[in-house]
């Protein structure tokens, strides 16, 4: 068998086209080849055969590492699947150098967008990219070669799949274990974590933002991508550190400096804050969070998030998991994510991520929900429950590959967890995120201010930028608020016939003031440091900033696009009304204005609310007049035309 | 052609004077000397027809294989109704249908 195999590698013509590659991409391939020959030939005796051959290098490369590769390239299943099967591997039973070469050149191809076929090795490619992991040396072969050897000689497909279940398995197994075992000492199971954490860090290449999207369940087999970047090489002194590093498969998309190519997966993670805001959208749909939002509902506030149908319609079913026409409080929370990460411009996944899943995310909702209002408090001390809570339930899901998902691992219990949801309904999240939560916190500590402070960064600032968070910057003064209502209609009436065709929360009208023009002319002044706005602008026109905030709230969505709406609704709005002098006036008030701002921030929040109650009120009150307004300008047409038709016959 | 088999649906509804109980209504019977194709049809509570044309190249499907298949077609659509953002009458987007939908054809050939 080995010389029939041999001689098969010496012919090796997988699709039987010649195989042109540059010099890097031969170097590089010639590398990996390496690498994944390498890997197995290092294995004992009792390894495969070709490892034994790896020798004459004519080698082959072992069907686990090369599975590894391949995943670690983010390709979905199928196409791995058509990749090997094109590269001939499968046919031939291994990879030989020129399946394999032929298999990166696929993959380049994939990576590129370019349809697998034969004729894609043909053309130019990139080379393929691959996660990038480290510490090649920390290889330990033990059962590992065996695992690889008794499938070499299976059709690679099978083998492919028997690894990813064995190693599942042993993943499963790896996680009931207490993590204070050490990976080295523990027997067959860990050797094969082992084999697949150096593996796929010994693959290094960026990976692109184009792949964010498949990256998520592909890092859900991975072990892990890069923890902390730099130490991984001490991988085997520390113990802990293996666990950690199958956390982090999800983990280190909040570490930063890790490559920047997780960074695409921050936005599919809701933070604390965020989360609170969407609570309290819901709540303001339909007052008890157990229940559900149905689909008319649903649809009417999402429509406001002026985003196309068809976008929307996607991101409903996205998210609505169940497919029962409603959304509970976490399908809730994912669409608003989605919607508000759309916004800013991220491409909407194919599947929905899986840190948006509503299994995760009810999780976290008994928190959020009893302890609303105990996080704040929370938040600063203890964000470290939160971290390892997600981290660890990331963990989990990565590990169970989302299918296992009800693992009960009742090991570790975790004192931070305990604290935190003593009485939680949810067993399972409890159990998992207790797993790890003690031996990772030193590690997860580590990362956890990082990553915090980047995820909330990077997605608070994108938030800010286009509407401001679910904390409305502190404003302006209650004055605006309370004598809001009575202002209101006054004001309603003369704004309305000017603009706001269609406009969501009216601000302009809403001009809490002692001179509602004055406001206007304010707010549109203000439209333009809206969008920096930081809560640094009390000091601006206070009593539209007031305004500003509540109206931003409920149409977080809508905010960026109907600022410049805004701008000309309220360009509009001014000429109808107010004159030079009202901008003037918003002046003077702001020295004033900043000095009480800073003693009313808590009265102002109460206001808040009744002015988004006020901003329903009057948006319905907008539509209805709204049709009003058309009605009576079709009137107003039709008797033109009377006139018209009437006013030859007078003149004759 | 497919506008033929939606008349032929027709008459069968409007015979159907009794209550839409029976969904199924799988007949064989457009068969063109010139296409061979088969047509399936098969109507919802709601009114919904579904049209299924097949080629007779395979041996032809079973009739079971042809009901658990509207079975399914239907399953999806519910789905996709479910969706508030999606008008009826519209072409249906959503890619879980697509790929229930050719999923199902694959299986088929």
């Amino acid at each position: 068998m080995e010389a029939a195999a041999a001689a098969a590698a010496g012919t090796g013509c997988g699709p039987g086209s010649p195989l042109l590659l540059s010099d890097g991409e031969q170097q590089c391939y010639s590398e990996l080849f390496a690498r994944c020959a390498g890997t197995a030939s290092g294995g004992p005796g009792s390894g495969p055969p070709e490892a034994a051959r790896a020798a004459p290098g004519a080698a082959t490369a072992a069907a686990g590492p090369v599975a590894d590769l391949f995943r670690a390239s983010q390709l979905p299943a199928e196409t791995l699947h058509q990749i090997t099967e094109l590269c001939g591997a499968k046919r031939v039973g291994y990879f030989g150098p020129t399946q394999f070469y032929v298999a990166l050149k696929l993959i380049a191809a994939a990576q590129s967008g370019l349809p697998v076929r034969i004729e894609s090795i043909k053309c130019e490619l990139p080379l393929p990219r691959f996660m990038i992991s480290k510490t090649e040396g920390e290889i330990r072969f033990g059962n590992s070669a065996e695992l690889h050897g008794t499938k070499v000689q299976i059709p690679y497909v099978i083998s492919e799949k028997n690894t990813f279940k064995r190693m599942d398995d042993e993943d499963k197994q790896q996680e009931t274990q207490s993590p204070t075992m050490s990976p080295l000492a523990s027997p067959p199971s860990s050797p094969p974590h082992y084999q697949r954490v150096p593996l796929s860090h010994g693959y290094s290449k960026l990976r692109s933002s184009t792949e964010q999207m498949h990256p998520a369940p592909y890092e859900a087999r991975q072990p892990l991508v890069q923890p902390e970047g730099s130490s991984s090489g001490s991988q085997g002194a520390k113990p802990p550190r293996h666990q950690a590093s199958l956390i982090r498969s999800f983990s280190v998309e909040r570490e930063p400096q890790d490559n920047n190519s997780n960074y695409p997966e921050e936005p599919w993670r809701i933070t604390e804050e965020q989360r609170e805001y969407y609570v309290n959208q819901f709540r303001s749909l339909q007052p008890d969070p157990g229940s559900f939002i149905s689909g008319s509902v649903a649809k009417n506030f999402f429509t406001k998030s002026k985003l196309s149908i068809p976008e929307l319609s996607y991101i409903w079913e996205l998210s609505d998991a169940d497919c029962d026409g409603a959304l509970t409080l976490p399908e809730f929370c994912a669409a608003f994510h989605l919607i508000v990460a759309r916004k800013n411009g991220y491409p909407l996944p194919d599947t929905l991520p899986p840190t948006l899943q509503p299994e995760y995310l009810q999780a976290a909702f008994p928190k959020t929900k009893w302890e609303c209002t105990l996080f704040d408090s929370y938040s600063d001390s203890m964000p470290a429950n939160q971290q390892p809570h997600d981290l660890n339930w990331m963990e989990k899901l990565s590990i169970n590959d989302m299918t296992d998902f009800p693992v009960p691992t009742q090991d570790m219990t975790g004192n931070d967890k305990q604290a935190l949801k003593s009485t939680t309904d949810e067993a399972l999240p409890k159990d998992m995120s207790e797993n790890p939560a003690t031996p990772k916190e030193s590690n997860s500590l580590k990362a956890r201010p990082r990553s915090r402070s980047y995820s909330s960064t990077s997605i608070e600032e994108a938030m800010k930028r286009g509407e401001d968070p679910p904390t409305p910057p502190p404003r302006p003064q209650k004055t605006h608020s309370r004598a809001s209502s009575l202002d209101l209609n006054k004001v309603f009436q003369p704004s309305v016939p000017a603009t706001k065709s269609g406009l969501l929360p009216p601000p302009p009208a809403l001009p809490p003031r002692p001179c509602p023009s004055q406001s206007e002319q304010g707010f549109e002044a203000e439209l333009h440091p809206q969008l920096s706005r930081a809560p640094s602008q009390a000091a601006e026109s206070s009593p539209t900033k007031k305004d500003i905030p509540y109206s931003q709230p409920p149409s977080k969505p809508i905010r960026r696009k109907l600022r410049p709406e805004n701008q000309a609704a309220e360009n509009q709005e001014p000429s109808a009304t107010a004159g030079g002098p009202a901008s003037a006036a918003t002046v003077k008030p702001h020295p004033t204005v900043q000095k009480q701002s800073s003693k009313q921030k808590k009265a102002i929040q109460t206001a808040i609310r009744k002015n988004k109650e006020a901003n329903a009120v009057l948006a319905r009150l907008n539509s209805e007049l709204q049709q009003q307004l058309k009605e009576v300008h079709q009137e107003r047409i039709a008797l033109e035309n009377q006139l018209e038709q009437l006013r030859p016959v007078t003149v004759l | 052609m497919v506008h033929t088999s939606l008349d032929v649906v027709d008459e069968k509804i409007s015979a159907m004077g009794k209550a839409l109980v029976d969904q199924r209504e799988l007949y064989l019977g457009l068969l063109y000397p010139t296409e061979d194709y088969k047509v399936y049809g098969y109507v919802t509570n709601s009114k919904v027809k579904f049209v299924m044309v097949v080629d007779s190249s395979n041996p032809a499907l079973r009739d079971n294989e042809i009901r658990s298949m509207f079975r399914k077609l239907h399953n999806s659509y519910t789905d996709v109704m479910c969706n508030p953002f999606y008008n009826p009458g519209d072409r249906i987007q959503s890619r879980a249908f697509d790929s229930m939908v050719t999923s199902m054809m694959i299986q088929v050939c």
